[in-house]
């Protein structure tokens, strides 16, 4: 089955500039290189375990402080402060004694997201760091890695990273003589978008299908195997490492206030150079897209681009100069969330987008909430009719009351990201959804995304 | 995501699970129950050996019987129920026979932006499986489109029995992949 992959990797990592002061270089160091994943390398090149050792020197309590002061926002999606939600957990008293997780969340399954198997194919130490730290700063007995299902070709060598790690003494018992406990697991999962959500993806570590659970409790006090647990992002963790050995003020100065440090931005659809980028926090789309990523592959305008993974609603040109960071972008209408964008130029079709996504939503909701189940079968079907030119007189409002009937009205928040695209697509490209319900077809000069069992007529 | 409950037999020949005769399909081997059984002690819970255990039973029988899916609930001790729960739920675990190359096609969106609609039509040529219909007559191929694998600035992207995993794949690689296939280069599903 899977193996280590000795494929050269044609993606652009790195760009000009890349390392320097204005773009430092602390989550995608040596990707790109197949050999880098070695511990020996990762000593050698890249200060690796220079974090641990500092915090394992700390008091725990200092080491949460350290994180609170870099002021860490989670990369997986929420943007929720890294080092609040470690505070929440549960601290032993003499009375009562607790077995604590770590859970990294590597189920990366937001379309338009691929930062975090770069992480785990090239760097899985600095993870592995990372994890042993905040291991050790919550107190935790076990650390797992839940990867998705489809990242059968990267296991083995994650799994030959944590074994590197354990014969050196990072991971096992009394590590580097501090008595305290620590081992890592790796788990996967089985083709599931939901077991990204925190709790549906506890219970899928637990053995059991992957659905959300009703919060409260939190996984601060019920988490993976009823104990308290903290789920966080594979570069949320990853930049732990980079946080402790540079200290949380330090850290801070990257990016801008209150959207501190670096950021892999995932850049694909229509541009010259897709692939990932990291950038310190705030600095503007456009700039991404044209300058670093080339601007558009097709030669056409760049139309529309989602800005955070596709569950964020989408930008038109308006918007390109806004600054990726959390609070402009929701400022601006949309997320920041897993900092994937998709571009697409004037000649895709936004009612085939639009249904593209959808369906991916329909075909992913767990199921457990009514508005969530139905109403994104409901939209795609609404969308398929439009996009086959079968739209019915009406459809359009039909379609647009849905979103105000699931968003905010479901256990998780995967009701509210179907939501995203189809009400910014709709308030921004209206016409193109009319021109499909008068003509029974996509606007002339667009080109058909989607295979010919689902294709409308051009 | 909801899945019929599988098929006990299929009328397609040779495909992988297939090859077995029925009663050799209904029993584990040893070696997998004690694996199953060491990996399910890993963990707080033994339930949490529920997906490994599939992902076991899937490789040793081609995909997940009833029958299969019976003796993962007698070697972890859970209830049977769990397991079908477990079992229907993902759609990594395969509830029916598929191809000997097992190919999945991401068509979301970056990929489409990126040609992904034509390299599946191209798939489906050159293999002459039928999108989501199961293994061909001579058991050798089956295609199904699937959502984003995580390599969007790299599509259009293709998996091949949820191993071998390739990137920007435009018609010379696809015909690279599946002559690999052809002369048995790729390990078959299952094996
Ligand atoms: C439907 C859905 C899918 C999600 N998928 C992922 C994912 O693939 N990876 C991830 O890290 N977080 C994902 N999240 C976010 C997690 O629930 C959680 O907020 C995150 O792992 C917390 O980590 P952080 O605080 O480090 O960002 C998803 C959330 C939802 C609602
Ligand atoms: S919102 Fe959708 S995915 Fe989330 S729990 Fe409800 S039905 Fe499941
Ligand atoms: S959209 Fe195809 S891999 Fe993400």
């Amino acid at each position: 089955m899977a193996a280590i992959r000795t494929k050269p990797d044609h993606q652009s990592y790195t760009f000009p500039g890349f390392g320097s002061d204005r773009f430092p270089n602390l989550m995608l160091r040596g990707a790109g290189d197949l050999h880098n994943w070695h511990l020996k390398t990762y000593q050698e090149r890249w200060e690796g375990y220079e974090g641990m050792r500092k915090a394992l020197k700390m008091e725990p309590s200092a080491v949460i402080a350290e994180v609170k002061a870099s002021d860490i926002r989670g990369r997986g999606g929420a943007g929720f402060r890294a080092g609040l939600k470690w505070s929440f957990m549960p601290k032993d008293t003499p009375e009562k004694k607790f077995t604590r997780y770590l859970v990294c969340n590597g189920d990366e399954g937001e379309p338009g997201t691929f930062k975090d198997r770069a992480i785990l194919e090239y760097n899985p130490h600095q993870l592995i760091e990372g994890m042993i730290i905040g291991g050790w700063a919550m107190q935790c007995r076990t650390g797992f890695i839940y990867l998705r299902g489809e990242f059968a070709w990267l296991i083995d060598k994650l799994e030959a990273a944590i074994q590197e790690a354990r014969d050196a003494g990072y991971l096992g018992k009394d590590i580097l003589g501090t008595g305290w406990d620590f081992d890592i697991l790796t788990y996967r999962g089985a083709g599931a978008y939901i077991c990204g959500e925190e709790t549906a993806l506890l219970n899928s570590l637990e053995g059991r299908r992957g659905e959300p659970r009703v919060k409260p409790p939190f996984p601060a006090s019920v988490g993976a195997f009823g104990q308290p647990t903290t789920v966080n992002n594979v570069e949320t963790l990853a930049a732990v490492a980079p946080i402790l050995r540079m200290g949380g003020n330090e850290y801070a100065k990257l990016g801008t206030p209150g959207n501190t440090g670096t950021r892999i931005y995932g850049v694909s659809g229509h541009v010259k150079r897709p692939g990932l980028y990291e950038l310190p926090l705030g600095l503007p789309l456009e700039f991404l897209m044209n300058d670093l990523a080339g601007g558009s592959s097709t030669g056409a305008k760049i139309k529309g681009v989602i800005p955070g993974g596709s569950s964020a609603p989408i930008f038109t040109e308006k918007d390109f100069d806004c600054p990726l960071d959390f609070d402009t972008v929701r400022a601006r209408g949309s997320m920041a969330g897993s900092g994937g964008l998709i571009v697409m130029d004037e000649r895709t079709c936004m009612v085939q987008a639009c249904l593209r996504l959808v369906k991916f939503y329909a075909h992913e909701s767990c199921g457990q909430c009514t508005p969530c189940r139905e109403g994104c079968n409901w939209m795609e079907m609404i969308l398929h009719r439009m996009e086959h030119g079968q739209g019915r007189p009406g459809d359009l409002d039909l379609l647009a009351s849905l979103p105000p009937r699931i968003n905010m009205r479901t256990l998780c928040p995967l009701g509210d990201a179907a939501c995203g695209p189809v009400e910014s697509m709709i308030a921004k490209f209206r016409d193109e959804f009319e021109y499909h319900l008068t003509h029974k077809t996509c606007v002339p000069g667009t080109r058909s995304i989607l295979p010919a069992a689902h294709a409308g007529a051009h | 995501m909801n899945h019929p409950l599988p098929p006990e037999t299929s009328p397609v020949p040779l495909a992988p699970g297939e090859r077995l005769p029925k009663a050799k399909r209904e029993k584990l081997s040893p070696e997998s129950i004690a694996k199953i059984k060491e990996i399910a002690a890993k963990f707080p819970d033994r339930l949490a050996g529920t997906l490994p255990a599939l992902y076991i039973a899937q490789r040793e029988f081609g995909f997940l019987s009833l029958g299969a899916m019976k003796e993962v609930a007698a070697a972890l001790d859970v209830p049977e129920g769990h397991v079908f729960g477990v079992a229907t739920f993902y759609t990594m675990f395969r509830k029916s026979p598929v191809g000997r190359y097992h190919f999945e096609v991401c068509t979301n969106l970056s990929c489409a932006l990126n040609g992904a609609a034509e390299l599946l039509q191209k798939v489906v040529e050159k293999t002459g499986a039928r999108v989501g219909e199961g293994p061909t007559a001579d058991g050798m191929w089956s295609v199904e489109e699937v959502e984003c694998l995580a390599s969007c600035g790299s599509g259009p992207c293709i998996q091949v029995n949820h191993g071998v995993f390739d990137e920007f794949v435009d018609e010379a690689k696809l015909e690279a992949i599946i002559d690999a296939c052809r002369r048995g280069e790729t390990a078959a599903w299952g094996e």
